[in-house]
């Protein structure tokens, strides 16, 4: 495509079979579309065969061209997968089989029945009627702004992304808008990094500097555990990303990207490798791109898990081969970035925005979110919440809402302690400060940060301790030594914790563990360092009491810190199965000679000191008389 | 990152050096490709021991101090080698507080090796991984390239049993 008109035409042709999906109707031979998802966690869940079942099912009763089957990206309703949608009617089907398929090809596509059993149990009205899944809780109060081609188009088709506006906010700023114009337009809209650190990124495009040479490189080493938003851009919208890059290399002067990602990401490595091959035919990337004289390139580099390369100098310094150690600040990466070069560098979900704010204006989207928050933001929502999953949502909204109503709250009945936002880098945020708006600002004050919007969601049964431990053996591990706060601050923080949850701390420790955490904070290199004391931080603020009972009780309240716990059996509800005792690694469980009122076998009990605290006896016992105290 | 460093024998052979001669030759030309000449090395031989680190090495010309630097720096590329059915337990977050760290555990006993570790008849080896963005399924861990979710640790055996354990 040399020309605006000729990707006007192309997207007239392609909308055609767009049109189902997005609730018109459609002049296209096909009456119904099938989604299925084709993300990690679907595919995990065998999403393929999913996929060729419906393919086989559709051949055999003749529907080939009535029906068409397209591989997605992500729904977002992860715990629900593998998920099909069919439009027009939008009904979703949740954890389908591909036992199911042909029962669902017979009944709903050649009789036009729904079949009510497989769809979300929400969708379906007491009375019967089907509701949108879009009208559901989860989805109701999502916008999608970033995440808007996810789960309706077909990643792997340059085409389907032209036909929803692709490539048509890159074509209005070459034709259109002055470089300088595009900048202002993304600092207008008040849109800040997505990545953590939450920086305006027009502040950022506007500082590079003057050079022959100027790059533009894409952060997508989502290292930060439990989030996967931008695994899920990659994989169901990788077009968007190349759009949005070649238009950030137009407003800063650059005409080479680099995009660097996880290697443990293979599905979304694949689609953006084909997407970027594809948009290079298509003449979206390469030379004179529009018939105007602005060229620009990108490559994928893989990144192989260092968690510090989320750093934007690690990064860059990684891409150029060598381990991924941060760079001190200034010279800032606009001045001089990779190769030495100005770099302008972003992450996945930041880009994603781009493109729609180019269409429709810096306006339409600081309209949305707080006074200095704007926008949408995506979190990933795990652990122990029933709907997990990826949200979009405008910033603002509460932590109540996020978690109770569009996470369906915590499941089997257990109560919320905390949600760990930020990953290892952030902090908690304890009930009673869930009805806080979540934006920037707010977050960064309760001590906790945004960071790349993973969401934890913690119950009854986590330790906070233990998990302020886990962050640091991650942290520990992560670090790449060139500082040493951070080296041997963090190492020592550890070891602190590890006395703590073995029952020899004292309270002296958990004065001795803040000072060391502020000393850290304030004294390392990069943002790793800077950032790594916040889970213990942020547990010593909201749940000290937790660690006064680790140190001074020498218990552990959720029952997870083994040498902290003592296993007991209940010997009224004993019944002298003896399975406990048969399940007992090191024989430590014996016979007594009490026999409960209303039983017929005598009872058992733990002789301390032998036992290592496995917990076999309590995963055998069917009567619950086991319990950690 | 602290790695371990096999003490078995290298047995490469024509073919695998072959492959990574290739490789090298294709990449030499710019110096900041020595990731992703790894990363194939990695694919070619399962692992990098020290005689692949030197073949890359010489056919970069990047000193072997720097490439075993960037070897134990990064998570992914493994010193130790892989057994034919290579398990890796996710340890991310969202995986941790859904008990995975309970069935890294109980793989340790059943298989009686520690983490980054194989057996002595290269059948079975294990490790645990970074988050590999399967949250939705936690807690899971990744046979081979199979993903098992939704995991408690009496699904361990299960497992093990299918790959002839």
């Amino acid at each position: 495509m040399k020309t605006v008109a000729e990707l006007q035409a192309a997207r007239e042709k392609a909308s055609v079979d767009l049109a189902l999906r997005l609730g018109g109707t459609s002049a296209s031979k096909y009456k119904r579309n099938v989604l299925v998802c084709g993300g990690t966690g679907c595919t995990s869940s065998h999403s393929e065969d999913i996929i060729k079942a419906f393919n086989e099912e559709i051949e055999k009763h003749n529907l080939t061209d009535e029906v068409k089957v397209v591989r997605t990206g992500c729904f977002g309703l992860c715990a629900l997968g593998p998920i099909v949608i069919v439009y027009p009617e939008g009904c979703f089907y949740s954890m389908i089989e591909k036992e199911n398929v042909p029962e669902i090809v017979e009944e709903h596509f050649v009789n036009g029945k729904i079949v009510e059993k497989y769809l979300y149990k929400e969708t379906v009205l007491e009375d019967g009627t089907i509701k949108k899944y879009n009208e559901t809780d989860f989805y109701k109060k999502q916008f999608r702004v970033a995440l808007r081609n996810c789960g309706l188009i077909n990643p792997e088709c340059i085409d389907e992304y032209i036909a929803n506006d692709g490539y048509a906010a890159l074509a209005k700023c070459l034709t259109e808008l002055q470089p300088k114009e595009v900048t202002q337009i993304i600092l207008d809209s008040g849109l800040r990094g997505r990545g953590g650190g939450g920086f305006p990124t027009g502040k950022k495009w506007s500082f590079i500097a003057d050079g022959p040479q100027k790059y533009v490189v894409c952060n997508a080493d989502e290292g930060d555990p439990g989030a996967f938003m931008d695994r899920s851009v990659l994989e169901g919208d990788p077009h968007c990303l190349i759009e949005a890059m070649t238009i950030a290399g137009y407003a800063v002067g650059a005409n080479q990207g680099y995009v660097y990602v996880r290697a443990e990401y293979p599905i979304a490595v694949n689609r953006l490798q084909k997407a970027i091959d594809d948009a290079r035919a298509a003449g979206m990337l390469g030379k004179n791109i529009f018939g105007t004289d602005f060229s620009f390139d990108m490559e994928i580099r893989l990144g192989a898990g260092a968690f510090v390369c989320g750093e934007e100098t690690a990064l860059m310094t990684s891409i150029e081969g060598n381990r991924g150690e941060p760079r001190p600040r200034p010279p800032f990466p606009a001045v001089k970035g990779l190769f030495g070069c100005p770099t302008v560098e972003n992450n996945v979900e930041t880009f994603a925005n781009i493109p729609q704010i180019i269409l429709k204006g810096a306006e339409w989207f600081s309209s949305m979110g707080t006074e200095k928050s704007k926008g949408t933001k995506v979190f990933a929502l795990g652990g122990k919440i029933k709907h997990t999953g990826l949200v979009e949502i405008p910033m603002g909204i509460t932590l109540r809402e996020i978690i109770e109503e569009i996470g369906g709250g915590v499941p089997h009945g257990k109560k919320f302690k905390a949600a760990q936002t930020g990953g290892p880098s952030g902090g908690c945020i304890p009930a009673d400060l869930m009805d806080v708006a979540v934006d920037y600002d707010n977050l960064t004050a309760m001590g906790c940060m945004m960071g790349s919007g993973g969401l934890i969601v913690m119950d009854e049964d986590n330790c906070m301790v233990d998990m302020a431990k886990f962050f640091l053996e991650f942290t520990v591990d992560e670090s790449c030594g060139k500082c040493t706060p951070c080296r041997i601050g963090t190492k020592r923080l550890l070891e602190m914790l590890d006395k703590i949850t073995n029952g020899e701390g004292t309270l002296e420790d958990l004065d001795k563990l803040e000072d060391l955490c502020n000393y850290i904070k304030a004294n390392s290199l990069c943002g790793l360092g800077q950032t790594a004391p916040n889970p213990v931080l942020a547990t010593l603020k909201f749940f000290r009491d937790e660690y006064v009972s680790h140190v001074v009780d020498k218990k552990c309240p959720a029952g997870v810190c083994k040498n902290l716990v003592t296993f007991v059996i209940d010997q009224d509800k004993c019944i002298g199965c003896g399975k406990c005792a048969k399940n007992c690694p090191v024989d430590t469980i014996v016979k007594t000679d009490y026999i409960a009122p209303g039983h017929k076998l005598a009872s058992y009990k733990i002789e301390s000191g032998k036992c290592v605290k496995c917990g076999a006896c309590i995963d055998g016992c069917k009567f619950n008389a086991i319990s950690k105290q | 990152m602290q790695k371990k460093i096999s003490n078995l024998p290298f047995h490469g052979t024509a073919e695998q050096e072959a492959k990574l001669q290739a490789v090298i030759a294709a990449n030499k030309h710019d110096k900041s490709h020595l990731m992703g000449v790894m990363q194939e090395a990695q694919a070619i031989y399962g692992y990098l021991p020290m005689e692949v680190q030197n073949m890359i090495a010489e056919g970069m010309d990047i000193p072997l101090e720097k490439v075993f630097g960037v070897a134990t720096f990064y998570a992914q590329f493994s010193l130790t080698q892989k057994g034919e059915v290579h398990i890796a337990v996710c340890l991310g977050t969202a995986c941790y507080v859904k008990g995975s760290g309970v069935i890294y555990e109980e793989l340790q006993k059943q298989l009686g090796i520690g983490g980054d570790e194989c057996t002595a008849d290269g059948k079975f080896s294990l490790t645990a991984s970074r988050c590999i963005g399967a949250c939705g399924l936690a807690p899971v861990l990744t046979v081979n390239d199979e993903v098992y979710g939704r995991l408690t640790k009496d699904d361990v055996s299960g497992i093990l049993a299918k790959y002839g354990k």
